[in-house]
């Protein structure tokens, strides 16, 4: 049974068509990474599953209901920065997500709640590595480890899908590479079905376990935003292969798709540079 | 030589550049003063600074003899007190306002032209009608700091709200949070450090109506003392009441300053 299900997804900003026919079906559990250059259409996408935007046309299930047109609790989201809040401290940003379920009126725990929440958060704290700053405010936080914050805090909601928008993206490669294993390690653990976006082909490879291409198929260079882009790759990544960087690349499959998917998503990108600015498209990519 | 925009001063310097200009500005009126002085020894207009002195000190330490008041003391009290109170309620009203406006679209599509309009009406016009509603006591002082600074405490709060970025409003609604606790919990205490800002901003505006709300119906306060003796040009007076109330002003400004520090330690204007 499909989890998640997009039916002949359409979406359009005014006359502008951004995504196209988009037909998707996502079991639970899978670790969906998404790349495409800029302007097609993976951030409208991942907007679309949190909510902040609804399809244009065509239907978005989750667990046979259509997601509802506004973010929820289901849907737990790392941003790729300004996803913690800076006003509390890293336990009590964890805790955050607690209070607002168990008290509606002053969302703030108090005594045994607060003790028993606290020692769930820090179990949490514990996991992704940041017991130690419990204390701490995130502007005291490297870029790691606020990216860390952000993703216990979200999970501490046990969401049913992790939404992540170019989370790593802003990060040192080194502490890339922590975070890889990190997201890795949580998603065994947990079992939640993880969509992300992300710039680098290398990593949308060696996280997922299905990726997705977003391009355009077709191109007028008199009206450079005609169409509508789509997803042109949906792949199947070898769970054998799993954790291994398919650049390096053991399957020489994965590594001529590798060079293909770059190829492809390049060349979109020149002739959208070559066309100029694209006009009034706010996919909100990278702003 | 480095260009002059990459010039670096050191602090002994620049604690002396720094009080250049008060040293001129102290030497010029002494030079000034010492010649009227020097013409006519009863002239008003620039009294020495040991008249002003003991001027103050008399006015500090000495019971008034007609009313057995300290008058300095009695038109502070009066004074602060007004602006506490003018201030502390177009603090609150600004809260609720700008935070619900800044918020819930319904409310700021209903109410956010209505207070942009009300900014617009310069409050000392509104003064007389104050006088007419409130009578002449301490109400229509206080409403009309009230009325005018709440105007831009509003509007202040208000962009500030929105200036809080999306990716924080779809977080707090992923961690299942409804609108009110999402205002509570995210946008109030965010709000809390902004608008001690906006009030430290907006203290020469509160002075301002203060002393005007003063000058034309009182019975004390800084700005009624100093309309009051200008009838006998009682410069003595009025030049050291001046530089009391800016050292209020600066210690009021430098007061709330350190409030933010100290409760608000997260926060770091950009």
């Amino acid at each position: 049974m499909s989890f998640i299900e997009f039916k002949k997804v359409s979406k359009t900003y005014g006359d502008q068509p951004v995504l196209d026919n988009i037909n998707l079906s996502v079991k639970k559990g899978e670790f969906v990474t998404m790349v495409g250059a800029s302007g097609c259409g993976k951030s409208t996408f991942l907007k679309m599953l949190s909510g902040q935007e609804s399809a244009s046309k065509g239907q978005c299930l989750l667990d046979g209901q259509p997601l509802t047109d506004e973010p929820s609790v289901d849907r737990g989201i790392v941003f790729q920065k300004y996803s913690v809040f800076p006003h509390l401290s890293v336990l009590d940003n964890v805790i955050l997500g607690l209070e607002f379920a168990q008290s509606k009126l002053l969302a703030r725990l108090f005594g045994k709640a607060r003790a028993q929440a606290r020692e769930k958060a820090m179990n949490l704290l514990q996991r992704v590595g940041l017991h130690s700053a419990a204390n701490k405010y995130p502007h005291e936080l490297s870029g790691g480890m606020q990216q860390r914050l952000a993703i216990a805090q979200a999970l501490i909601k046990e969401p049913k899908i992790l939404l992540l928008d170019e989370p790593f993206g802003a990060l040192d490669p080194g502490i890339r590479a922590d975070m890889h294993q990190l997201i890795l390690d949580l998603w065994q653990q947990t079992g939640t079905t993880i969509f992300m976006v992300t710039h680098d082909i290398g990593e949308g490879f060696y996280l997922g376990s299905r990726l997705l291409v977003f391009d355009k198929v077709r191109h007028d260079p008199m009206a450079p935003n005609a169409w509508g882009a789509t997803i042109t790759y949906d792949l199947k990544l070898n769970q054998a292969n799993h954790g291994q960087l398919a650049k390096s690349g053991d399957s020489a499959q994965e590594h001529s798709l590798y060079n293909d998917i770059q190829h492809s998503v390049h060349a979109t990108a020149r002739v959208q540079d070559e066309a100029g600015p694209s006009i009034g498209i706010s996919t909100g990519v990278g702003a | 030589m480095r260009r002059l925009i990459n010039q670096r001063i050191s602090r002994p310097l620049a604690f002396f550049l720094g009080a250049l200009p008060f040293i001129i500005a102290i030497l010029l009126y002494m030079a000034a003063s010492t010649e009227r002085l020097s013409d006519n020894p009863n002239d008003k207009l620039l009294p020495a600074f040991s008249t002003m002195g003991d001027t103050l000190l008399r006015m500090a330490t000495e019971e008034n003899k007609r009313s057995g008041d300290i008058l300095l003391w009695v038109d502070t009290l009066a004074s602060l007190e007004r602006l506490a109170m003018g201030v502390g309620i177009s603090a609150t009203i600004a809260l609720l306002f700008g935070l619900t406006l800044g918020a819930l679209p319904l409310l700021r599509a209903n109410l956010s032209p209505f207070t942009t309009a009300i900014s617009m009406v310069p409050p000392m016009a509104l003064l007389p009608v104050l006088f007419i509603v409130f009578g002449l006591g301490e109400v229509s002082k206080v409403v009309l700091i009230v009325i005018g600074i709440t105007p831009y405490l509003i509007r202040e709060l208000q962009s500030r709200v929105s200036e809080l970025p999306t990716e924080q409003w779809i977080k707090a609604q992923t961690l299942g949070a409804n609108s009110w606790q999402l205002m509570l919990r995210m946008v109030l205490p965010q709000m809390l450090p902004r608008l001690v800002d906006a009030l430290r901003l907006s203290m020469g505006a509160a002075w301002l109506f203060l002393i005007a709300a003063e000058a034309i119906a009182s019975t004390e306060g800084l700005g009624y003392r100093i309309f009051l003796v200008r009838r006998y040009m009682a410069m003595d007076v009025i030049l050291p009441y001046v530089v009391w109330i800016s050292l209020l002003a600066i210690i009021s400004d430098q007061l709330l300053k350190q409030l933010n520090r100290k409760l608000f330690p997260w926060y770091q204007p950009q």
